[in-house]
């Protein structure tokens, strides 16, 4: 049944995956004169000087604290108010449960192209703007209807009975849902929480709306780099690079789960 | 799971409805604002009717940028949906392989947007790009700024690149629920490679691979920043998409009243897409 060549298919994919990130790692390694010069598929000159930049220069940084302030606030937002809403679409039946619940999913579903005037003109209103808690609050849009239906799934996974043994050994609910049931679908809230840092962490639209000096994102920071100071190739491609990292380390983290998690603890 | 009738569970979703409702209601209300009046500043608004709308859905703009995103939707489906499926199929079950495979083929979902979008511009970069080079040096006439099937390819490669792993991760949970015992029934019976595909992993993949092409619908209508960092939305419009036409005139022409329109009838169509799917899809699992 196992055919002796089956692993050159998946081999061959992650090698596409690869190239275009070895391809901008290269690129960062080079100096400008390098990269203008022509192609080499290793860096000639090899040079750090690109990343120096970005470490000592605090736009660039202040970029990276920015972007992980907001995702920080974005996960633990949507993660706490959508706990006991999973929970109750999990267990209980109530008016209008289901339209509740499709109202949400659609939600995921609005482009953000559509939101990014009118938001910043609410963040505005509200005097938010450019501030972390006005991204944070505005990925919420999508991360919490996403973070409900993950979690919804991981608990309908888990049987009634442990509920109602609980109730019956003289649990109180707040007591049982921190001390019982938040510990047993710890993996589900691992997965929530890696699937709200995704989003927010890739999102650009949004961020870069409402922000503009003090919370600008590194990704803002980047596009507005490329736009006005030339073609500095080589520390566009340092600051990318560099964007790949926390991704890499937080898919460390969830790698068990990380399958079960992208089908929605559904399966 | 049977769930009982309890109505104090609306004050478990309360903080949910709140939260996303500040951010869904307010904003939708502004849009439907602009949809229908017409503003000269300083909160003055004239009642304007249908006039935007009827103004967009004649427009030849907004037809071209339907049937481009329409069409390129359709492609990247028709491409990822079978290369996720294949690529799981082979990957290993066991072993220390499982997890190398799992965070490589992750490793695209979780790089900002953009710089996907200038990862994908330095790649393809006709001279000095590692694609674009070994493609002109083949002799293969290649620039996708310049070439409209050219500035396609790249921008259809570069989503396929993008999230070909989501299918790929979505149905390799479907596959692992799938107990060693129904492969061994399967191998005494001597079934044949498509019949163990057909009838026992395609059945165990239906549920995520639905959810795999809902997600990738509903993301690759919205698609907004990888192909305006790679391409801008050229050359001319052939990649313009309907987030970067939207946005053009919303911000780059502040045409606000065409802007909301359009945002209003955008919204709608993906939110009837979605339903429609959705439903077939309840519908099939009662059955």
């Amino acid at each position: 049944m196992t055919h002796p060549r089956k692993w050159l298919i998946p081999t061959l994919y992650i090698l596409f995956l690869m190239l275009p990130i070895y391809g901008l790692l290269a690129m960062s390694f080079k100096t400008t004169g390098e990269i203008l010069g022509g192609f080499s598929f290793f860096p000639q000159q090899f040079t750090l000087a690109n990343y120096k930049v970005i470490f000592t220069d605090p736009t660039w940084y202040n970029g990276y604290i920015n972007s992980i302030i907001y995702v920080v606030i974005n996960t633990v937002i949507s993660v706490s108010v959508a706990l006991p809403a999973a929970y109750a679409f999990s267990r209980y039946r109530f008016l209008g449960d289901k339209h509740l619940f499709f109202w949400l999913l659609t939600n995921r579903m609005a482009p953000p192209a559509v939101f990014a005037l009118p938001f910043f003109q609410l963040y505005s209103a509200i005097g938010l703007f450019d501030t972390h808690i006005a991204v944070a609050l505005a990925h919420c849009l999508f991360n919490i209807p996403l973070t409900v239906w993950i979690l919804e799934g991981f608990m309908s996974g888990i049987p009634k009975e442990l509920d109602e043994t609980a109730y019956l050994d003289g649990y109180s609910f707040p007591r049982f849902f921190i001390r019982i049931f938040i510990p047993t679908i710890a993996a589900g809230i691992g997965v929530a929480m890696f699937f709200c840092f995704m989003y927010s962490w890739v999102e650009l639209l949004l961020a870069k709306t409402l922000t503009s000096v003090d919370a600008k994102p590194i990704a803002a920071t980047m596009t507005r780099t490329a736009s006005s100071s030339g073609y500095e190739l080589g520390l566009l491609a340092a600051a990318g690079s560099l964007t790949i990292l926390p991704g890499a380390v937080v898919i460390y983290f969830v790698r068990n789960y990380i399958a079960k998690g992208f089908a929605l603890g559904r399966v | 799971m049977n769930k009982t009738l309890n109505q104090k569970a609306w004050w478990l979703v309360a903080p949910v409805l709140v939260l996303v409702a500040f951010n869904a209601f307010i904003p939708l209300m502004t849009v439907v604002n602009y949809a229908f009046q017409e503003t000269f500043g300083n909160n003055v608004f004239f009642w304007e009717g249908t006039t935007w709308f009827e103004q967009v859905l004649r427009s030849d703009r907004f037809h071209d940028a339907l049937v481009r995103q329409l069409l390129y939707t359709g492609m990247i489906l028709a491409i990822e949906v079978p290369l996720g499926i294949g690529v799981a199929l082979t990957m290993p079950r066991k072993g220390p392989w499982v997890s190398v495979c799992l965070v490589l083929m992750a490793l695209p979902l979780l790089i900002p947007w953009n710089v996907v979008g200038a990862m994908w511009n330095i790649f393809a970069l006709p001279d000095i790009g590692l694609l674009g080079h070994t493609l002109n040096s083949m002799g293969i006439d290649y620039n996708f700024t310049r070439q409209p099937v050219a500035a396609w390819m790249t921008t259809v490669l570069m989503d396929v690149w993008h999230w070909t792993s989501l299918v790929v991760l979505l149905c390799y949970a479907g596959l692992s629920s799938i107990p060693d015992d129904y492969y061994q029934a399967a191998h005494i019976d001597g079934a044949s490679r498509w019949a163990i595909f057909r009838y026992i992993q395609l059945p165990k993949m239906k549920r995520v691979l639905t959810i795999a092409i809902l997600l990738r619908f509903m993301d690759s209508f919205m698609i907004y920043t990888e192909p305006f960092v790679l391409t801008g939305g050229g050359p001319g419009n052939t990649t313009t998409f309907l987030s970067i036409d939207l946005v053009k005139i919303a911000l780059g022409q502040f045409d606000l009243g065409p802007a909301a329109a359009m945002s209003l009838i955008y919204f709608l169509v993906v939110l009837l897409i979605c339903w429609v799917f959705y439903t077939l899809m309840m519908r099939n699992e009662e059955q």
